[in-house]
């Protein structure tokens, strides 16, 4: 015979009171657990989309136009900003003298000569672009090119423009008499990109007859979130006084400071959310702990008779009181363990099947292991602590008042 | 083996002071077979409870084995029961969810010792349980539950029983059968203190005293 024994049985027994604080235990932990890693996940989450959402303004940034644009000092910008390109020109040279400058805002700059043309061949208003090849700022660590540049020899067409015409990539195509390889057919973008054709800058000079002129440079991977404008545009201005910089209000730079705002909201829902939490969980956890004391309560009422022979038969108050704390210990191992399982995947299940948040448990800051021990131990300590006041009247009662009981 | 030098013992009832002993004296020794016997409220598990150490009293002198129980600490007092006394109620008192054999060896909590599932056994065929051992009590007559709580009293092979009214819920035959048992072990050398108010006590009893009111008169 041991306590254990004694313990088990007495468990079996009155399985009611064990499953009633079992499940106490369980409801306050599956909250407490349940709530974290909802927590967990939603942080995960954030961070997750916040990454992608960097990544998707870099991109976006190029495939929607740059932020900052040079033109030459003289360019009426009423009419830059009715034809989005310059009337005016300047040297091709100044692109190579803001590289080799020490500029440190800006990483990249690309030359560009644009006008809007009659494509002869075809009878139909293009917007023809000459590019080349990024030139890098040279005191900047080389990094990877950003903009695919198109060869000499060959023409990237616009959705509109080769949808229209049937043309294919690989096939020739006349533009003002000089003939071109179709080097890329772009998907639709929505814009007056697919009505663009872009070719070797050369080759557009050339075509134009504007040899060694460009009518703007943009200039990527800006350093510049808005408010580095002032200073951009004192640097430019130091090397290059016969320009002028803007800032072109351009929808990537829409989209990010929508997807700012977006991440901001999600920032204070989840802020909220943890303030909910922190008011909610600690009634719950209160209002259980409560009902686990009750219970113990109960349990002590139903068990006097058998605790007042216990004692009478010599056992002592320490081990009625090993007894009771080890059926707490239980219930709330039972229940915290339990709790665990269901907080867990109701928050899993809440997150990926109401929510359709896409996040593995296992990004989450916290390990799954020690959120398992937290639960069990933690629920552990509060069945003990919800049921010290029974264990207590249990210990100090006086055997002798059942013994004369008839 | 007990001895009562001039205990009282009184309670603060609803209506005033109630007194439950009034200068109690008495002494059961080895082979002894004591019974007390009086009316209902006389004293007489007040009486019981202060031998076995439950109850102090307010005046007088208790030596158990030569010992005062209410000289020790609590703990102590809890040890000197365990090894020393063998308790018998007339309700019987046994843990419900524990079987016939665990109940028998539920003073094996208090003081653990080698040989107790050995005499657990012995007790069980001694007391006719061997068939009942793994049932509960709420599986078993009231002869058997009373031989139960018999077999548990003498688990640790104490050196006194005290008894209050173990016949009381029994029938004649098995309250013949439970005052054989006592019998019996007061044979063995062991005494008993039985307090009762059934008349058929004497018959097995080596002394009797008479009780009323809180006072023993002979
Ligand atoms: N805890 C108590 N408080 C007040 N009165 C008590 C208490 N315990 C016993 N008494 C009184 O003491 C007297 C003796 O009681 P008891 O020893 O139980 O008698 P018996 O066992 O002979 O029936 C009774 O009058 C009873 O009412
Ligand atoms: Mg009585």
């Amino acid at each position: 015979m041991t306590i254990w024994k004694l313990v088990t049985s007495e468990i079996l027994h009155r399985k009611m009171n064990f499953a009633l604080g079992v499940l106490a235990v369980m409801v306050a932990s599956t909250s407490f657990i349940g709530s974290i890693t909802l927590l967990q996940i939603h942080e995960a989450d954030l961070v997750q989309g916040m990454n992608k959402l960097k990544d998707d303004t870099r991109k976006a940034m190029l495939k929607l136009g740059f932020n900052v644009v040079i033109l030459p000092k003289d360019q009426n910008l009423a009419d830059w900003y009715a034809d989005d390109y310059a009337s005016k020109y300047m040297p091709e040279d100044y692109v190579h003298k803001l590289a080799n400058s020490r500029i440190v805002t800006v990483r990249h700059f690309l030359p560009s000569l644009q006008q809007k043309i009659e494509w002869p061949e075809r009878k139909r208003k293009i917007i023809l672009v000459g590019a080349r090849g990024e030139v890098p700022n040279l005191h900047k660590n080389p990094v990877k090119p950003l903009v695919q540049p198109v060869p000499p020899g060959t023409i990237s067409l616009g959705h509109e423009l080769h949808r229209s015409m049937d043309l294919k990539v690989g096939e020739k195509v006349k533009l003002m008499g000089k003939e071109f390889t179709i080097h890329a057919c772009h998907k639709e973008r929505g814009n007056k990109d697919d009505i663009t054709a872009w070719i070797y800058l050369a080759e557009a000079q050339e075509l134009l007859d504007k040899q060694g002129l460009i009518n703007a440079i943009l200039a990527l991977e800006c350093l510049c979130t808005g408010d580095a404008l002032p200073l951009i545009r004192k640097e430019i201005a130091a090397i290059l006084p016969d320009t002028q910089v803007i800032e072109r209000g351009s929808r990537a730079l829409a989209r990010a400071e929508a997807r700012t705002k977006v991440e901001k909201e999600a920032r204070i829902t989840l802020e909220n959310e943890k303030h909910l939490a922190s008011i909610l969980t600690p009634v719950v956890v209160t209002g259980c702990a409560v009902w686990v004391a009750l219970l113990g309560f109960t349990n002590v009422r139903a068990r006097r008779e058998e605790i007042g022979v216990l004692r009478t038969l010599g056992v002592s108050a320490k081990s009625i009181l090993v007894m009771f704390v080890s059926r707490h210990i239980l219930v709330g191992v039972l229940g915290g363990a339990l709790g665990f399982c269901a907080g867990v995947l109701a928050a899993v299940y809440f997150s990926t099947v109401l929510e359709g948040t896409r996040v593995q448990i296992t990004s989450m800051d916290i390990s799954v292991a020690g959120l398992l021990a937290l639960s069990v131990g933690g629920a552990a300590a509060l069945a003990v602590i919800a049921g010290w006041i029974p264990t207590m009247t249990a210990i100090r009662q006086d055997p002798a008042e059942v013994l004369r009981e008839e | 083996m007990l001895e009562f030098k001039n205990i009282n013992r009184w309670f603060d009832g609803p209506e005033g002071k109630v007194t439950a002993l009034d200068e109690v004296c008495l002494s059961v020794s080895p082979g002894e077979f004591l019974a007390v016997r009086g009316p209902s409220g006389c004293g007489k598990t007040t009486l019981l409870l202060i031998a076995g150490g439950l109850l102090r009293p307010n005046t007088g002198q208790v030596s158990l084995d030569g010992h005062d129980p209410y000289a020790l600490s609590p703990e102590m007092r809890s040890k000197m029961r365990a090894s020393m006394i063998g308790f018998v109620f007339q309700q019987f008192h046994l843990i419900p969810y524990l079987t016939v054999q665990q109940n028998i060896l539920a003073p094996s909590l208090a003081l653990p010792a080698k040989g107790a599932d050995q005499r657990a056994k012995e007790l069980l065929s001694r007391f006719g349980l061997d068939d009942r051992a793994g049932h509960v009590p709420a599986q078993l007559s009231t002869g058997q539950r009373q031989r139960t709580a018999l077999a548990r009293a003498l688990l640790n092979k104490p050196k006194i029983i005290l008894a209050d009214e173990p016949t009381g819920n029994l029938d004649e035959g098995n309250a013949d059968i439970v005052f054989g048992y006592l019998s019996q072990y007061v044979a063995e050398g062991g005494c008993v203190l039985l307090v009762t108010h059934d008349v058929r006590a004497a018959a097995h009893a080596t002394r009797t005293l008479q009780m009323v009111d809180g006072r023993i008169i002979q």
